[in-house]
Formats: C-alpha cells, sequence, structure tokens
C-alpha cells in the first residue's frame, strides 16, 4: 500500500473541497483521475502527494501550473528535480557551471520529449506546450517509481499525448495521474476515478468503467 | 477628502507662526547675478569639474555596492527580530547624519563618506529586498523536491524569479547614492557638494552652473552609463579613485573612545547617575529639542502641502494628451531637473538668494519632493490615457476629469508615503543653518559634544517612526492601495 485515504474530508483552508473520500492506492497501480474542472482532481492528488511526502517516498511531481523558474534555462529547469539528492554547495556550483556528465544525462531526457534544441532557452522564452514537456522532463529526471501529475499534457497534440503517456508508464511503475482526454485515460490507466461535485462517484478497475459512468460525470 | 483638507488648513494655520522672512535680504540683485551666470555656463575649470564628478560617482558607486552586498545578506533574515533591529536602527539615521557622525568616528575620508551611505543603504537594502523575497511567485518553490536544503531552494526558485526588480531597485537607489554623494560634499567630502560651496562663495556662478548641468545629465543618463556588464568596472574604477584621495591621520584608537566615552551621556560619564541625567536632559529639552522639533514639524506640514500641489498640478504636465508633445518634453525636462538635484542643494541654493529662515527649506523640500511624485503619477497617467474612450476629453479638461479622479488616491498615497521622508530631509537640512533639529546636532558634533547628538538623533528616529505610524495608519484606513519603496523605483 503506497497511501490511503479513509472518509477524509479535503480543502484549502477552511473551505472543503471533498468530502468522504476514501481510497487506497496500492504499488503498480496507475489511476487516473477524471472529472470536470472544479470537481477536485488537484485537490486529492495534493492530499495523497502530501501523505507521500510524509512517508519519506521519492515523488515526482507534475503541478498544473509546472511551477518552473521562466527566468532560468530549460536545463537547470530539470535538474531541479534532482535539488534534494546534494547539498547546497554542490547545487550552487551547478548553478554556475553544469558539469558534462549531468548535461548528458539531461539531454537523454530532453530527447523523447522534442526538446533538445531547446536545453539553454530561458523558460520563458518557450511555448506553451514547451513548457509543459519541460515539467514533465523535470519529473522524468527526477526518477523514482512514484509520478503525481495534474493534467500532465493538456497542452501537447493528441500524438506527442500518446507517447508521452507511454513514456511515463514505462518509467513509473505507480503513478496518480488527473487528465481530461478519455481516450488517453483508458489506454493509460490500470485503475480510473470518477470525481463529480466534490464526490467521488466511481473508483473501479479501468476494463469495467463503462462509457456512460464517464458521460455522467460531465453530463 | 477630508484628510487632505485638514492637512491643508493645518498648513495654512502654520503659516503665519513659520519664520519665512527673508531676513533684510534684498534678493534682487543676488539673483540677477546669479541667473546671468547660470545663462552662461562657463566649462573652463574642466579638471576641477571632472574631478569632482567622477568622485561623486564613485563614493555612490562604492558605496550602494557595498550597502547592497550587506542588504543582500540580511534580506532573508529579514523575519526575525535582530536583523530586522538593526535594519531599523540602520535606516533612521539620515546618510549626512552618518557622515557627520563618521568623520568624528574615523576622521574625513573616502571611508567615512562610503560607510555613511552603505550603512543606511544596507538597511534599506536588507527590507526592500526582503519584500522583494516575500512577493516572489510560490509555484516554483511549492514544485521543488521536498528535502531540497534551504539554500539550494532560495537560490533556484527564488533568486531567479526577483532578479530584475532587484537589480531595478538596485539602480534606484544608485540614483539616490548620487544625490547623497552630492550631498556629503557641503559637510567636507570632495564630492560635487564642496565644489558647489566654494563656487559659491567665489561668487563664480558660472562654474557652478557647468557644474550643475554635468550633474543633471550625469543623473538623466543613469541607465545608458550603468548597465549590469559595465557595474564591475565602474566599482573597480570607484575604489580606485577613492583609494587615491588623501586623508589627515586620525589618533589611535579613536572609534573606540567615541563608542565608550563621547556617546555617553556627560551627567553618565561624570560619575553623576540618573540625578545628574535629568537635569542635563531637561536643559537640552528646553533650549534645543523643543524649539528645533517644533521648527522641523512646522516646516514639514507646510513643505508636505507644497508637494502636494506641485505633484497634484505638475503630473499633467508630462501626459502628451494634457500638454501636447512639446509640452511633455518640456514638463520631462522640468521634472528631471527638481528631481535629480538634491533637496539639501536646492535648500542650499535658495539660501544664498533669501537668507537662513524656513523659506529655502520649505520651497526645497516642496519642489523636489513634488517633482518625484508628479513624475511617478505622470508615469501612471500615462498608463491610463490609452485605455480611455474615443471621444475622452482632451488637454487640461482631460487633467481635470479623467486623470484625477483616476489618481487622486494614488496621489494620497505618495503624499503620505514621503511625508516620513520630507520631515528626515527636513530635520537635516538644520545643517544649512536653519533651525531645524540637524542643526542642533551639527553644533553639538562641532563642539564634540557627541552625547547630545547622539540623544538628538534617537528624538528624529522616534518622531519619524511616530510620522510613518500616523501614515500607514491613515492610508489603511482610506483604503489606498499601498506604496512600496519598490514603487518609486521603477522609473
Amino acid at each position: 500500500m503506497k497511501a490511503r485515504l479513509d472518509g477524509a474530508e479535503l480543502g484549502y483552508g477552511a473551505a472543503t473541497v471533498l468530502r468522504d473520500v476514501s481510497l487506497t492506492l496500492q504499488e503498480g497501480e496507475r489511476v487516473v483521475l477524471l472529472g470536470p474542472s472544479g470537481a477536485g482532481k488537484t485537490t486529492l492528488l495534493a492530499a495523497i502527494h502530501a501523505q507521500l511526502i510524509a512517508r519519506d517516498e521519492r515523488v515526482a511531481l507534475v503541478p498544473q501550473d509546472h511551477g518552473l523558474v521562466p527566468q532560468m534555462s530549460l536545463r537547470r529547469n530539470v535538474y531541479m528535480g534532482r535539488l534534494d539528492d546534494h547539498g547546497a554547495v554542490r547545487n550552487l556550483a551547478r548553478l554556475i557551471y553544469l558539469p558534462r556528465g549531468l548535461r548528458d544525462q539531461i539531454a537523454a531526457v530532453l530527447a523523447p520529449l522534442g526538446l533538445s534544441d531547446h536545453a539553454t532557452s530561458p523558460v520563458e522564452a518557450l511555448s506553451g506546450g514547451q513548457r509543459q514537456r519541460t515539467a514533465l522532463a523535470r519529473a522524468l529526471f527526477r526518477g523514482g517509481g512514484m509520478l503525481i501529475a495534474d493534467e500532465p499534457v493538456s497542452a501537447v497534440d493528441a500524438m506527442q499525448a500518446a507517447e508521452i503517456m507511454a513514456l511515463l508508464s514505462a518509467r513509473f511503475t505507480t503513478a496518480m495521474i488527473a487528465l481530461h482526454d478519455v481516450a488517453l485515460a483508458r489506454s493509460f490507466a490500470t485503475r480510473i476515478i470518477g470525481l463529480r461535485d466534490g464526490r467521488i462517484r466511481f473508483d473501479a478497475a479501468a476494463d469495467r468503467v463503462t462509457d456512460a459512468q464517464i458521460a455522467r460525470l460531465y453530463g | 477628502m477630508r484628510v487632505t483638507t485638514l492637512f491643508v488648513a493645518l498648513a495654512l494655520i502654520l503659516l503665519p507662526v513659520a519664520d519665512l522672512s527673508t531676513a533684510g535680504h534684498d534678493p534682487w540683485p543676488l539673483l540677477g547675478r546669479m541667473l546671468a551666470g547660470f545663462a552662461r555656463p562657463d566649462f573652463a575649470a574642466v579638471e576641477t569639474l571632472a574631478h569632482a564628478l567622477s568622485l561623486t560617482v564613485a563614493f555612490a558607486v562604492a558605496a550602494v555596492a557595498l550597502g547592497a552586498a550587506a542588504g543582500f545578506a540580511m534580506a532573508p533574515f529579514y523575519d526575525r527580530w535582530p536583523v530586522r533591529a538593526l535594519c531599523i536602527a540602520l535606516r533612521s539615521i539620515h546618510e549626512i547624519f552618518w557622515a557627520l557622525l563618521l568623520i568624528q568616528a574615523i576622521g574625513i575620508g573616502a571611508p567615512a563618506g562610503v560607510l555613511a551611505l552603505a550603512l543606511p543603504y544596507a538597511g534599506i537594502f536588507a527590507k526592500i529586498y526582503a519584500e522583494q523575497i516575500e512577493e516572489a511567485d510560490p509555484r516554483p518553490r511549492h514544485a521543488l523536491p521536498p528535502g531540497t536544503d534551504a539554500i539550494s531552494r532560495y537560490l533556484y526558485a527564488c533568486l531567479p524569479l526577483i532578479r530584475a526588480p532587484m537589480a531595478g531597485y538596485t539602480l534606484y537607489r544608485l540614483e539616490c547614492g548620487m544625490r547623497a554623494s552630492v550631498v556629503i560634499g557641503f559637510i567636507g567630502l570632495p564630492t560635487l557638494g564642496f565644489q558647489l560651496d566654494s563656487f559659491f562663495r567665489k561668487g563664480d556662478y558660472g562654474a557652478a552652473s557647468a557644474i550643475l548641468i554635468c550633474y543633471v545629465v550625469l543623473i538623466a543618463t543613469i541607465r545608458l552609463w550603468m548597465r549590469p556588464k559595465l557595474a564591475p568596472l565602474w566599482l573597480a574604477l570607484s575604489v580606485v579613485l577613492l583609494a587615491r584621495i588623501d586623508a589627515p591621520p586620525m589618533g589611535e584608537g579613536a572609534v573606540w573612545r567615541l563608542l565608550s566615552e563621547d556617546m555617553i551621556p556627560a551627567p553618565l560619564r561624570a560619575g553623576e547617575g540618573l540625578a545628574g541625567l535629568i537635569p542635563w536632559l531637561r536643559e537640552m529639552t528646553l533650549t534645543e529639542i523643543l524649539p528645533g522639533l517644533w521648527n522641523t514639524l512646522i516646516a514639514t506640514q507646510i513643505a508636505l502641502v507644497l508637494t502636494g500641489a506641485i505633484a497634484f498640478l505638475g503630473f499633467g504636465l508630462t501626459v502628451a494628451a494634457v500638454t501636447g508633445r512639446v509640452g511633455r518634453l518640456a514638463g520631462h525636462l522640468g521634472l528631471v531637473v527638481l528631481r535629480s538635484l538634491p533637496e539639501y542643494m536646492l535648500a542650499y541654493l535658495f539660501l544664498q538668494i533669501l537668507g537662513p529662515s524656513l523659506l529655502p527649506a520649505i520651497l526645497a523640500l516642496g519642489l523636489h519632493n513634488g517633482a518625484i511624485i508628479a513624475h511617478l503619477l505622470g508615469r501612471e497617467a500615462a498608463a491610463v490615457t490609452p485605455v480611455l474612450r474615443a471621444d475622452a476629453p482632451r488637454g487640461w479638461s482631460l487633467w481635470g476629469w479623467e486623470l484625477v479622479p483616476r489618481l487622486f488616491g494614488r496621489f494620497l498615497a505618495l503624499c503620505l508615503y514621503r511625508w516620513e521622508i520630507i520631515l528626515r530631509e527636513t530635520a537635516v537640512m538644520g545643517i544649512l543653518g536653519i533651525a531645524t533639529l540637524g542643526f542642533f546636532i551639527d553644533s553639538a558634533l562641532a563642539e564634540l559634544r557627541i552625547d547630545r547628538s547622539v540623544v538628538m538623533l534617537v528624538v528624529i528616529a522616534l518622531l519619524s517612526a511616530g510620522i510613518d505610524a500616523i501614515s500607514r495608519h491613515l492610508r489603511r484606513r482610506m483604503k489606498l492601495r499601498p506604496v512600496t519603496g519598490a514603487d518609486c523605483a521603477a522609473v
């Protein structure tokens, strides 16, 4: 078991967004959260992330807003995924000079994402889709077994999205991802959780969730 | 509106009480000679001129670099009270008073001049940088791996975000530093103020005019010559220039004597204890502090209203839709000149013409601060005009009907923000011989009664803290958008 919520009320500050949430995340599961915006997907991801962090799990995170530093180069933004592996002195040195070995490792992450040409561009000079792929590159560079991602392919085209999702399922054994593309969700997930109006509407293995169930989430 | 009326009424009541006499001076012949001199700037004394200008820049650059480095180091810890208290203490003493104190402590030389600016600036930089850190977008920080240490967190996810505003503010401070650097010349350091003073004493108004023109040009073009890439070069040149200043040698242990003896109140030094201290304080309060305080406050209140009047009428000048293209250029030019000349220097000029009274101080403060606020408002007005409807009025109707109503809140906020600054500058002008608190500080220092000057510096610090508190309270009650130090920087 990786994480568990038992009748939890989740929200920001005093406002409750999700009520009566019970779920358990097992090792090896790829969970996709579906539901209209405002349903509470981000809140649920944040709660699971906090729990994993509290247990010292190594989690790769792709927040919805990416959390990139616009003024810094793409390459260094990717390096930031491993800041906690090193002390301040080494990180400071790498801010000034990134050694060859690391540059190659980062380049290996950038290539399948189609970012190789932009390694040294500042993030603020990139397009929306490129920024999103930079955030994904950071998560891939961080590595580990666990991925939490909030709409990680919302700004890339359908072809690329499918490739990226395949890449993610190859690299991370366990994942919880919020998506809005139902077809993509079906091809990626082992389990799908449907959310609407602050409640879990269904939670089942991906092949047992019907199209009608999903349609009711958005209807 | 009520607050404005109150302030204006208070100033009008104080007007008859204030000493605004021209002291039997007949200013006209002198003014005529000055204007004649100013109309014919004399660049003959090129060498002196270049020397004074380069030293003015050198003091400013070295001091701002030192202050910025110290402030940068303190900023991340600004939320801890010892750092905050140190910074408040450093800031609460004006550059000129620091200069006077430091000259007593370490002698008149480059270190005294640099530290006089760098010490208060370190406190200001720490505060502003800390504000900028606090306002930085938190999302990149939140997206970091949770085990990241604080220093890496700061270096990667915070510093890159605020580098541009930090550099912008530092450049603005350099402009302030250039003004302060001029002013420390009036108390003997080898900058432009010193040169200007000696030209005035000789009645060489042509040379004085030349020096003023060069200085205004230097400030107006600061963005052209002060580039991040050139900064190390300017800093190195400044250090070399400053290292070559001859300074008279100081006796051994002068600093220690100042701290351990001279600053201790005389009765305590003589071992009289509290029994001696109270009469000592009472005597000083009655003869120096109260009269100084009274004059400082009167001049501050009248100058504040004059500042407001000039800013209110003046900000329209810089908006093309109000005054037309030529008018806008002229408006900008006028405001740039008034903004670049430090209020102390303006007061010095007016004092030559009008003789010693509160009048030169009030005029100088009103013009300088009014020009600053007018400039800031003008910039906001220029940002508003393109979004107005196509059939909006033009000229002064635009000013009255569209701009004033939109910007009045901002105008009040800026005036109240500068209230405390005006108070501090008023106190400083005492050094020119005007009977504000600075006059008594200067004379106490001249008589080597450091203890008395320290008491009066504390009075000024308390007074400005009080004004600052009232100003904040008023701004909050009127729900005005807060003004930050950085707002004034983005020139």
